[in-house]
């Protein structure tokens, strides 16, 4: 039985997320192949074939592949699921919007969001925003996943890079294209691979204030990232939200500064190694997570912290 | 034009869930319920495409138990003009509801289906994909901007990283992400007038469906609990703490 990863990536690099999808495959002690669909994105297998446990990459270099639409990635999946038992991409933008479509094709139930795998059709993934846990058992011939990077670490290179084979796509789908795309440019980590975050909340008061958390940021090598109250308040944009309804993260410290600590912010940000809170409330939730809070105010805390580093 | 906007009964987003004491599953009894929000999203946007002229009827669709009739009224009286309830007992999963669906868009024949991206309850994050997968249709997920069109569709969509707008072909699934719209509440006038408009009921099996869930939970439990720390008096001492004790600066 073969697993088939299908990676994550903007044609120039391979995403973190993948990292992580891989070690779940690891799991389940089976050969790994990789597919990697773009455009000029031969990069992209390079760095896939170097992954710990992928046997082969597949990659397909086409454009109708360049921007990843769902329709035309989910039917080259389709197409090449009959050699594999398991189907898994990360539980992203990407794994989420392309996964369902494939699963649907297949006639399978999809298993989203996967935090551990206790046997080759056994998964335990969150339910109710992380308030629970369930662990379900699919009983299809294929089963299709989607990964939660934060329930597995990132898998390691090796130095004997796996064989790259490629193989043709299949005529578009036409049904739709793409008009623009508008990222957030930063010099920072990506939320979801940094190790260090730093998020602010409605307690920042301004999208000005964000400056401060960016000085101790960069001091830390960290993401800037915020609850849904700060989004919502306009002092930053929405991919900056880690919560429920937005990045799910885990790093190895999380500052949270200014954030009381809503149910729908700590089912973002509980799984992190060390949590620090910084808010004047002493009453805020966050304490009730944070490994060591500081009550005080926080436009004299903050300076002061990264003045210290 | 005529939308198709599938909603689900959940338990209401303000309830602090609990787990059973037996583990197979989490305490639904004496809970309050409401509609899915992001499928009260999608009500709202579809109402607003009828508002702006881009659509004549809206029908909303919900499979499950019979109390979803309730969470139909209140769509009706957002503002959606006829509602169909499929109604079944059992626990409804993500592919059973996209092949009900199926059904109802091929009798409907609607050009544009509206729905929540996820339900706030299992988290699974599928059933529009997979309505459209199983449909030959293009989709547009985590929408934050929607415009409809003749023959296309303008959709913005939340994307890890920014956004990215994509022009589908009609007819299309779209899902909702959360700042697409912030949906109006229901006035008393629009109930009392839901309560004339017409659900009409059918089950699974008349449809010719299997819903029978093909994933078994075996286990519900409640995550690992993370435990108060320590409060630190001072900057100082947190740095010193960040760097000796937890290693992590």
């Amino acid at each position: 039985m073969t697993i088939l990863i299908v990676a994550e990536h903007d044609n120039v690099e391979l995403k973190a997320s993948v990292l992580n999808t891989v070690t779940a495959g690891h799991k389940l002690e089976m050969e790994i192949h990789v597919l990697v669909a773009g455009r000029d994105c031969s990069a992209v297998a390079e760095s896939a074939a170097k992954l710990i446990g992928v046997s082969k990459v597949l990659l397909v270099d086409a454009e109708i592949y360049q921007h990843g639409l769902s329709e035309d990635v989910a039917s080259l999946v389709v197409s090449m699921a009959p050699n594999y038992s398991h189907i898994l991409a990360p539980a992203t933008s990407f794994g989420k919007n392309v996964m369902p479509r494939v699963a649907a094709q297949l006639d399978v139930a999809q298993v989203s969001d996967i935090v551990a795998i206790e046997a080759e059709n056994t998964f335990v993934r969150p339910i109710y925003a992380g308030n629970a846990l369930a662990t379900v058992v699919s009983s299809d011939a294929i089963k299709v996943l989607t990964v939660r990077t934060t329930g597995f670490d990132a898998c390691a290179t090796s130095d004997a890079p796996a064989a790259i084979d490629s193989i043709p796509g299949l005529a578009g789908n036409n049904l739709s294209t793409l008009v623009s795309q508008e990222l957030t440019k930063s010099a920072r980590p990506e939320l979801t691979a940094a190790r260090v975050i730093v998020s602010g909340g409605r307690g920042m008061g301004s999208g000005e204030n964000f400056a401060l958390l960016e000085a101790l940021a960069d001091k830390l090598g960290a993401a800037v990232g915020a609850s849904r109250a700060a989004v919502d308040s306009g002092f930053v944009p929405n991919d900056y939200q880690v919560g429920q309804t937005g990045k799910i993260v885990a790093p190895e410290l999380y500052i949270a500064v200014g954030i009381s600590g809503a149910i729908q912010h700590l089912a973002g940000m509980k799984d992190s190694k060390i949590i620090v809170a910084i808010n004047k409330d002493e009453e805020a939730p966050i304490f009730q997570v944070a490994d060591y809070g500081f009550v005080g105010d926080l436009f004299e805390a903050i300076p002061e912290f990264t003045n210290a580093i | 034009m005529k939308v198709i906007v599938p909603i689900k009964r959940v338990v209401d987003y303000n309830v602090k869930i609990r787990v059973k004491a037996d583990q197979t599953d989490v305490e639904t009894a004496n809970v309050k319920m409401s509609m899915n929000p992001f499928d009260e999203i999608a009500v709202e946007e579809a109402v607003r495409l009828k508002e702006a002229g881009s659509v004549g009827e809206i029908i909303v669709v919900s499979v499950g138990v019979a109390a979803c009739q309730e969470t139909l009224r209140t769509a009706l009286a957002l503002g959606a003009d006829r509602a169909i309830h499929v109604e079944t007992d059992q626990e409804t999963q993500p592919l059973g509801v996209a092949n009900v669906l199926v059904k109802i868009v091929e009798r409907e024949t609607p050009q544009v289906v509206i729905m929540g991206k996820q339900a706030i309850d299992d988290d699974f994050n599928q059933t529009g994909q997979m309505l459209a997968s199983k449909l030959g249709w293009s989709q547009a997920t985590f929408a934050s901007k929607v415009e409809v069109h003749d023959d296309v569709a303008t959709v913005t969509r939340e994307i890890d990283g920014g956004l990215e707008t994509l022009k589908v072909k009609l007819p299309t699934v779209i899902t909702t992400d959360l700042r697409l719209n912030e949906p109006r509440y229901v006035t008393l006038p629009n109930i009392m007038k839901a309560k004339k408009k017409v659900i009409d009921k059918v089950t699974p099996e008349e449809l010719g469906v299997d819903v029978t869930p093909r994933l078994k939970t075996i286990k519900v439990t409640e995550p690992p609990e993370r435990s108060a720390g320590q409060k630190v008096e001072s900057i100082e001492q947190l740095m010193e703490k960040l760097k000796n004790e937890a290693k992590v600066i």
